[in-house]
């Protein structure tokens, strides 16, 4: 497994995840769809899986892999749930766009 | 019987407990029955206890621990030794007959079964006071005695000269009852025991605790308290206006028992003030002056009631004399054969009241011996117990008093004669104007005007026949007796030893001085208000110094302008400017600050979720920057 590093060394995974995480970032921030926000959010936990596996097979220890496993069930779930609920929101308000949602304040 | 020491004073509380939950369906003639036997039980239990008292024993019994400290603690217990037991015997017994007086004297009145409930509950705090083994105890039966005393003086509230005087007396009381209080907490900390049997122990170094000043400042707080109880100068203008209350009540509280509280006090706490020259000084100077000053007002007035108020604490002043003077035995004394002649006056004034249809102005009386012959027998009996004509009971104790006045200086001797003789004055006055010469009183008063009925006479008949025998009590070793109360007393009250420089032939020289001055006096009023048939003038023709002692020296007026208006000025300025600007500015000003501070903030959070995630983003980002910078 390790070898890999000798192709591609570990700083470019780093400077990879940190990419993908900025992109999340950045769509979260400035996109109104929701459900391109939603995109974003998986591209940042991804990032974040991308980063914890690589340094993972950096240090030889198979914790960091094992615990992606968990990290993408939980994914899974939650994408599972985040996706009903905007269903249910868009049948109610019409619409997917975060600008008008304003009816949860004070 | 001495197992049944706690039933003394749990018998009035029942009656107090029975009376007043029943007081609306229980019938007169039933609570007037509870209330007196409540009252002739307790006498009767606390007589039983003659035997082992007269042994000279002291009985005790503790009932449960009341407060405890970490280095003290108070028992709820009882202690009945020579000088509370006679105090005992004295509050049941005259109690036991102005409460069956009281069954007819309030027998019209339609609260008349409050009216026991509240005797009950005053002669059950009065028991505490006395019975009390500790000094925390005798503190609750003190404001108890308070608490009967305003409930009491109001008791005919929808008057409101009468609330006044009730709250008159009780606010006055608390100013005494402060000075009580610092004294006890001075107590507790110089000696850490507010109990008697450790305070007052046998051998017991007191001198060893402290210096004469700590003694002279727990004295002197204790006579704060007892001049505000007892009404001395400068607490007394409380004890005139409560005569407000209806008599049987004047009777009891404001002349034969609770007013003698302060007296007890003192006695009480003998081995304190032995070691407070000072203060003995001042409980002297202190009787005397309140003595003569309510004296010289007594000689104005013309309320009956008012006259025997303002003789009251004279007589009271009197006592503190004494006590300052070292004669102990004869303050006790005085207090005891007062108690019967000043009940046995009261009760009198309240016959000539409830037969005149509620007239208390002596200048609208006269004549009335014909019209109430029992109530003048009675009455006649009480004043020369009082002026001092031997061998009635007020003779006796106060030529003791004066004896002690003369042994100090001749100056005490005529300033204590001054005192007795303008009581005997003011006496004979109110004596000569209400029952002799012509009758001043409006037809349609003396129409109805009758003699009391036997519940009311009988009382008085007792009274009288105590007031005339009372002096043998402690009848002088000059006359043949052997100073039995002075003996009986002995195992609590010990009089420093006697000098003995007075001679027999001096002794019998200043009684007989001292009876011929009464007597003369008793001729001036004669004089005045017979032969010349003198009618006390309206207040408002009053003249010179008679309007002064007409308005009793202005005193009401003085602590009026000193102490209340400025009190109500103050008062006035925090409800006006105060609580309604400054307080509720504050107040409302923190609740409209914050209202305003939030409707500022709250715009941030205006539900749009990019924002959020901004702020959100933006956010951890400082927080990054921040652990990496710092």
């Amino acid at each position: 497994m390790a070898q890999i590093f000798n192709i591609v060394p570990l700083e470019h995974f780093i400077i990879l995840s940190l990419i993908l995480f900025s992109i999340g970032v950045i769509g979260v921030l400035l996109r109104r769809n929701m459900i391109v926000v939603f995109m974003s959010i998986e591209l940042m936990l991804n990032a974040v899986n991308l980063m914890a596996v690589s340094f993972s097979a950096h240090k030889g220890d198979s914790a960091g892999q094992v615990f992606v496993f968990f990290v993408m069930v939980v994914a899974a779930a939650e994408v599972a749930l985040g996706l009903a609920i905007l269903v249910m929101i868009y049948r109610n308000v019409k619409s997917i766009d975060i600008n008008e949602l304003k009816q949860l304040k004070w | 019987m001495e197992n049944l020491i706690w039933l003394i004073p749990t018998l009035p509380l029942l009656g107090f407990t029975v009376l007043g939950l029943g007081a609306r369906s229980l019938p007169k003639g039933m609570a007037a029955f509870i209330g007196c036997g409540m009252i002739v039980a307790a006498f009767l239990l606390s007589v039983g206890l003659a035997g082992p008292i007269f042994s000279g024993e002291s009985l005790s019994q503790d009932l449960f621990t009341w407060m405890r400290g970490s280095r003290w603690s108070v028992n709820f217990g009882f202690q009945v030794d020579q000088l509370s037991w006679m105090m005992m015997l004295v509050i049941t017994g005259v109690g036991a007959l102005i409460h069956v007086y009281s069954a007819g004297y309030m027998h019209d009145d339609e609260r008349h079964n409050y009216f026991f409930a509240y005797l009950n509950l005053f002669v059950f705090f009065m028991l505490l006071l006395v019975m009390g083994n500790n000094y925390l105890l005798l503190f609750a039966g003190w404001e108890g005695v308070g608490l009967c005393s305003y409930l009491l003086i109001g008791f005919w509230f929808s008057n409101n000269e009468y609330n006044d005087a009730a709250k008159k007396a009780f606010v006055m009381n608390r100013v005494g009852d402060l000075g009580f209080l610092l004294g006890l907490f001075l107590t507790l900390t110089v000696f850490g025991s507010l109990n008697y049997s450790e305070l007052f122990a046998e051998g017991a170094d007191l001198e060893a605790y402290g210096s004469t000043a700590i003694f002279t400042a727990i004295t002197l707080l204790f006579i704060v308290g007892a001049a505000g109880k007892s009404a001395q100068i400068p607490l007394y203008t409380w004890l005139p206006d409560a005569m407000a209350g209806p008599t049987p009540v004047s009777a009891l509280i404001h002349a034969a028992t609770m007013v003698t509280a302060g007296i007890y006090l003192v006695l009480r706490s003998l081995a304190f003030f032995e070691l407070a020259p000072f203060t003995l000084n001042v409980l002297m100077w202190l009787g005397l002056a309140t003595s003569i000053f309510a004296a010289t007002i007594g000689l104005k007035q013309n309320d009956i009631k008012k006259v025997l108020a303002y003789s009251t604490v004279s007589q009271l002043g009197l006592m503190f004399f004494a006590l300052g003077l070292g004669a102990y035995v004869a303050a006790f004394f005085h207090l005891v054969t007062h108690a019967f002649f000043k009940a046995l006056l009261f009760l009198g004034a309240g016959s000539v009241i409830h037969g005149m249809s509620g007239e208390q102005d002596i200048r609208k009386m006269g004549a009335l011996r014909k019209v109430l012959p029992v109530t003048f027998i009675v009455f006649l009996i009480g004043t020369l117990a009082i002026a001092g004509i031997p061998p009635f009971a007020g003779f006796v104790s106060k030529d003791q008093i004066l004896l002690a006045a003369y042994e100090h200086s001749p100056v005490l001797f005529a300033l204590g004669i001054g005192a007795s003789l303008l009581t005997t004055f003011y006496m004979f006055r109110l004596l000569f104007l209400v029952f002799y010469g012509q009758s001043r009183a409006d037809h349609h008063a003396l129409e109805h005007a009758h003699e009391s009925p036997l519940s009311m006479t009988l009382p008085l008949g007792v009274l009288a026949v105590l007031s005339v025998v009372g002096g043998f009590l402690n009848w002088p070793g000059l006359m043949g007796g052997n100073f039995w109360l002075q003996n009986y007393l002995s195992p609590v009250v010990k009089e420093a030893e006697k000098h003995h420089h007075i001679s027999h032939s001096t002794e019998w020289g200043l009684m007989g001085l001292v009876v011929a001055l009464v007597l003369a006096t008793i001729f001036l009023a004669y004089q005045k208000y017979i032969s010349k048939a003198a009618v006390p003038a309206e207040d408002a023709n009053e003249a010179g110094v008679g309007k002064v002692l007409n308005q009793k020296y202005y005193v009401d007026e003085l602590y009026d302008a000193v102490f209340v208006k400025p009190t109500q000025a103050l008062s006035a300025w925090l409800g006006r400017i105060f609580d309604p600007k400054i307080l509720d500015g504050l107040v409302n000003g923190t609740g409209t600050g914050l209202v305003a501070f939030s409707s500022a903030i709250r715009k941030i959070q205006d539900g749009a979720v990019g924002i959020y995630l901004f702020i959100f983003a933006f956010g951890i980002l400082l927080l990054l920057a921040f652990q990496f910078l710092f």
